[in-house]
């Protein structure tokens, strides 16, 4: 078990090998479908400074506003990453992240992009919202929930223990990859 | 972290404590005019969102401990068990995607569908301000989320299936089904020389392991599948989504086709996809198959995939007025 704190550097992600186990640690900015399509397309200068050295979690949280205004996340897993496939690469590099938390992993794109930028793709339990949302220590802040709604809203959040397995590499690993092409020559021989 | 994680959901009687129905709360069917469904509706997506039902328990626990332990397969069935221990506990949302929200209702002449939408809309209003729901309804084009779960047009969602029927009682039955899964349903036209897949039972196999393989665990297998044979796009598809308010282990009633059922479940857990696709022995938990009509001219497979979250759950209203949750 490998624990990490953000800010992460580029040679702490060149270390890690597809089916590592991760303990995360430290802050975790969420995006999905819309802030990927923003980021790529309006590539805002203020976000330069949260997601530096940091990781992206694709996740639409369940949040409870609480009496004193604060936040607090009810259900947190990971949503289905390969959505953001056209955006990830630039994304990654654009802003200089370390790392992408999600489920399903992602494609060939994605990939050279680990490689180059120096990050990986850490994969959660899809599903298993509650177990996540307790590993979510605070919700530092949350930027564009007036114009993306809760679900695809900027959450700034810091996990402790947030468990992970690497399933992306920097060097071109992928378990995806590997579990696809096994199922393919199965699915091969069930049907011949 | 490789010991077996054991599931331990609260008795029936402290769910029903913490009901949003007071007690004693009965409805007059006799005066279906009055009705109102909204709390027990209310209540029933309550218990669906943080409780999953004890077959879909099972049968995780059952692929948990077919997969060799310790492994990746292992620990993830077992954080699957431990996610649905913790949202039992707290009645929180099992899943941070509380899904598109399906309801069917069948209900005795008499009833009022205008005032059953109304209230079932404000029941799931209500378990969306509770924070049992996710707004998971936004605008096609702008991506503006509503905000409530509701679809201003009263049309899409929530999704609501009337039917009349003879008996006297009210079954309420409701499906929250996330976005990744429903993402990796597929419905393919036969013959389809892509996979080579013709038109007769092997074809429709073929669609089958094909639908699964390209949704590896995107879908957050192991899985659920429901497949209408036949149909046309529209009547195939609601088909295949609502054979899987079917228990898992129960049989079909066509014995060829509870066969095909199980054959199938056994092959689609030899292709190595495992849970979250990460490897292993548990792909789907369960097949549900229904063969239906069809236009000579065509003939579609519709596969609905449901997550290994299968948030599914029925109230009924029986004669006597009281209502019953399963």
């Amino acid at each position: 078990m490998i624990r990490l704190t953000t800010p992460i550097t580029e040679d702490q992600i060149r270390q890690l090998k597809v089916g590592d186990e991760v303990l995360l640690n430290g802050r975790v900015v969420l995006s999905r479908d819309i802030g990927h399509k923003f980021m790529k397309e309006q590539k805002p200068e203020w976000l330069k400074p949260i997601l530096e050295n940091m990781v992206i979690y694709h996740c639409g949280p369940v949040v409870r506003k609480n009496e004193d205004g604060t936040w607090s996340f009810v259900a947190a897993g990971p949503t289905t990453s390969i959505r953001e496939e056209p955006y990830q690469a630039d994304v990654i590099e654009t802003y200089k992240v370390r790392g992408v938390i999600g489920k399903g992993g992602m494609g060939k794109k994605t990939s050279e992009g680990l490689q180059k930028s120096g990050a990986v793709y850490l994969h959660a339990t899809g599903g298993a919202g509650s177990l996540l949302a307790e590993r979510v220590k605070r919700v530092v802040d949350v930027k564009m929930l007036e114009e993306f709604g809760s679900p695809e809203a900027f959450w700034i959040i810091e996990v402790e223990d947030f468990p992970l397995v690497v399933t992306m590499d920097s060097h071109g690993g992928s378990l995806h990859e590997i579990v696809l092409a096994q199922s393919q020559e199965r699915a091969k021989a069930l049907t011949s | 972290m490789s010991e077996c994680v054991i599931p331990t959901l609260t008795s029936l009687e402290v769910v029903a404590s913490k009901s949003v129905l007071p007690g004693g709360w009965k409805a007059d069917l006799s005066n279906l005019k009055v009705l109102d469904l909204t709390l027990p509706v209310t209540e029933l997506l309550r218990r669906t969102t943080s409780r999953l039902p004890q077959d879909v328990i099972d049968a995780i626990v059952k692929g948990r401990d077919a997969e060799e332990e310790g492994s990746r397969a292992f620990n993830t069935l077992n954080d699957m068990v431990r996610n649905i221990n913790l949202s039992d506990g707290q009645v929180t949302p099992l899943c941070q995607d509380t899904g598109s929200i399906i309801f069917w209702v069948r209900h005795p002449f008499g009833l009022s569908q205008l005032a059953a939408r109304k209230q079932i809309r404000a029941a799931v209003v209500q378990a969306t301000k509770n924070v049992w729901l996710r707004p998971n309804c936004v605008e096609s084009l702008s991506g503006k989320n509503s905000g409530n779960n509701m679809d201003p047009f009263h049309e899409h969602h929530p999704a609501i299936h009337f039917e009349e029927w003879d008996k006297p009682e009210i079954e309420i039955s409701v499906m929250q089904k996330g976005g990744g899964c429903e993402n990796v349903g597929a419905q393919y036209r036969l013959p389809d020389a892509t996979i080579g897949a013709g038109r007769d039972i092997k074809g429709v196999r073929k669609c089958i392991i094909d639908a699964v393989v390209k949704a590896q665990g995107q879908g957050c297998s192991p899985g659920i599948l429901g497949v209408a044979i036949g149909g046309d796009r529209v009547t195939g598809y609601e088909k295949s989504k609502e054979l899987i308010l079917r228990k898992l282990g129960t049989a079909n009633a066509d014995p060829k086709m509870d066969a095909f059922e199980k054959e199938l479940t056994n092959d689609l857990n030899t292709l190595g996809i495992g849970p979250m696709g990460y490897g292993g022995n548990t792909t789907v938990l369960g097949v549900m198959v229904e063969e239906m009509y069809r236009h000579p001219a065509s003939f579609y497979v519709s596969i609905s995939y449901m997550c290994w979250s299968s948030r599914r759950g029925t109230l009924t209203i029986g004669t006597n007025g009281e209502p019953s949750f399963d």
